[in-house]
């Protein structure tokens, strides 16, 4: 088991995207290293052969009759998007100026 | 003068909507109160009055039957058509979804009243509603002191007679938990039992919705009008809701005969009882000692691996949530931040979920990413999932099977600490986890469990836990009825929303 760094924090921030200040890195750090050792206890228990549990009840693949239904409108979806043009989800550039 | 409108249960609201009342004085009376207390009590994110007693009077002109009039409010994680929905996140601040939830469209189909989404902590993650990014709620037994959560505006409200009942959702106990120290009844159905299709999804294998109420019979009703299976939900399970209200009217009887109950010894049971208040530990003896008396049979079960189920918890629900979250991206819905040309889109969904989310999401988001990482994966996530199976084999163990009759239920105190004062915990994640200790291993097996008033601590109340096996649902409606009853019958007054109000009156007479 180990311990998460200020620098293990700042970098699971930017895998996460989330830009952290560096007063939140500071707080941030102490806390979620206290919290991982109290988790790190799952790490006692005995677990020789058993199966990992992914969910509560038996999981079976659920498929619905291959039948065309109506989706929402796209008007009242683009209504609660941040940006919108021409009918679509605006974005910013996903492209640096090199490319 | 007659009893006011505001604190009869669901079933009298029934009766009296039969007998002539109708939605519209009903709902109003609703929205007064809201009116002149909630900006005290802090219990709603959003109440809208014009379209509650435009809804009220149409319910008024058609048939009144079920639950047709009875107002209802829902947790903001609920989705619903139309309304704001927030999850107590500022990233969602403003969105008005396009669709419903099943659980509010069942509710809407009902002929229920909404009167308003209750506060929450953000994503559901906490439990003081002190995460949350709007507003403080109140506990309505002492206003310095939190109502639970993440549930704790629906909590705040039906405890505040500010609703009759409501919809909480409990993921590690958010519904059991603030019920415990609000005085209510509140249920975590068993997982897949109840849809969580348009529920703005925390842990998907933990998130389960469920009712919080005055009375046992009320969480019941309550319960029966949301559970069933949905197409929409994939691991909604297809089976029929058990029999629940009629279990609660059985249970009031007060015979447990036949009936075996098995004390937790690792929830506060010997050698485990570090973090539990004396109060809350003989409040709980003493309930037990009663149902004792009501004809069960009772004996001490020792569950050892759910002394790990706090850590299990909090690795397997923040990678699911770190998961979940990512659709928080600033380009579908919601918030966008520094959208200004120069950047590109990993630099504004940074800054988007920088400014959107609050400490606690970040902090779990962050050591969720860190369980799931490459290296880290089977020493935390794939070892908390195996310690999920341990916790999942002591149920098992502890309620045999139909050849090897074990335990019927087990119970244990919801949660080790009455109500705690606003700000004590806000700074200490772990001292705030610890609120979960007893309702974490029925969330992480996915079985049943209630939270139901079994006294008071020092005034504030405290909540008893029954836990049942998968689809078992009754079994804890009719052991909640059965303590409800006794207790009630013991006292000598309608239960504790007396005991509420006249605390209320005494303290009102002391400013």
């Amino acid at each position: 088991m180990s311990t998460l760094s200020r620098t293990d924090v700042s970098h699971l921030a930017h895998l996460a995207r989330l830009a952290v200040t560096d007063e939140e890195l500071d707080l941030f750090a102490g806390q979620l290293a206290a919290v991982l050792d109290a988790v790190a206890q799952v790490g006692k228990a005995a677990v020789e052969d058993v199966t990992p549990t992914t969910h509560a009840v038996p999981m079976t693949n659920v498929a619905r009759p291959d039948v065309a239904r109506p989706c929402l409108p796209r008007d009242v979806v683009l209504a609660g998007a941040p940006a919108a043009e021409d009918g679509r989800f605006r974005v910013p550039r996903i492209l640096g100026e090199e490319a | 003068m007659s009893t006011p409108l505001t604190s009869l249960n669901v079933d009298e609201l029934q009766a009296a909507l039969a007998d002539g009342a109708t939605s519209v004085d009903i709902t109003k009376a609703y929205l007064d109160r809201i009116a002149a207390i909630d900006g005290e009590l802090g219990a709603y994110l959003h109440v809208d009055p014009e379209a509650a007693l435009a809804r009220a009077a149409e319910i008024d002109a058609g048939d009144k039957t079920g639950l047709a009039g009875v107002p209802v409010a829902l947790k903001d994680v609920v989705v619903t058509e139309g309304v704001p929905t927030t999850s107590g996140s500022k990233i969602l601040e403003g969105w008005t979804p396009p669709y419903d939830a099943t659980v509010a469209a069942r509710l809407k189909a009902a002929g229920t009243v909404l009167l308003g989404k209750t506060n929450m902590d953000e994503f559901a993650m906490g439990s003081s509603t002190e995460n949350s990014a709007y507003r403080v709620t109140r506990n309505p037994w002492d206003p310095e002191r939190i109502p639970g959560g993440s549930s704790g505006g629906s909590s705040a409200a039906v405890a505040g007679g500010l609703a009759p009942w409501a919809i909480g959702t409990d993921t590690g106990g958010s519904i059991r938990q603030p019920a415990a120290v609000t005085g209510l009844v509140g249920h975590k159905p068993t997982y897949g039992s109840v849809s969580r299709y348009g529920l703005i999804a925390f842990s998907s294998s933990l998130d389960q919705a469920g009712p919080m109420a005055r009375t046992v019979l009320d969480a019941a009703l309550l319960h029966e009008a949301i559970g069933g299976h949905d197409p929409l939900d994939s691991t909604s399970i297809d089976a029929p809701v058990p029999v629940l209200a009629e279990s609660a009217r059985r249970g009031a009887d007060g015979d447990l005969s036949g009936m075996t109950v098995g004390v937790v010894r690792e929830l506060g049971g010997e050698g485990h009882r570090e973090g539990y208040e004396p109060g809350v530990l003989d409040s709980f003896t003493a309930a037990v000692a009663r149902l004792e008396s009501m004809g069960a049979e009772v004996r001490e079960v020792s569950c050892p691996a759910f002394d790990l189920a706090l850590a299990a918890y909090y690795l397997i629900a923040p990678s699911e949530a770190s998961s979940n979250l990512a659709r928080f991206d600033g380009v579908r819905y919601g918030l966008r931040v520094g959208d200004d040309g120069s950047r590109d889109l990993d630099e504004v969904m940074a800054l988007t979920r920088e400014q959107g989310f609050g400490p606690e999401v970040k902090r779990r988001i962050i050591l969720g990413t860190y369980a799931l990482s490459s290296g880290y994966y089977e020493a935390y996530y794939g070892q908390a999932q195996k310690v999920r199976t341990l916790i999942s084999r002591d149920f098992s163990a502890a309620f045999g099977t139909p050849d090897d009759k074990g335990i019927d239920v087990l119970v244990s105190p919801t949660t080790p600490t009455v109500a705690f004062p606003l700000g004590a915990r806000v700074d200490d994640p772990i001292a705030m986890y610890a609120a979960d200790l007893c309702t974490l291993p029925a969330s992480l097996a996915g079985v049943p469990a209630i939270s139901v008033p079994c006294g008071l601590s020092e005034g504030l109340p405290v909540g008893f836990q029954i836990m049942a096996p998968a689809l078992a649902d009754d079994r804890c409606y009719r052991v909640a009825a059965a303590l409800e009853a006794a207790l009630t019958s013991d006292r000598g007054d309608r239960g504790f929303l007396d005991q509420l109000a006249t605390r209320a009156a005494t303290q009102e007479g002391a400013a």
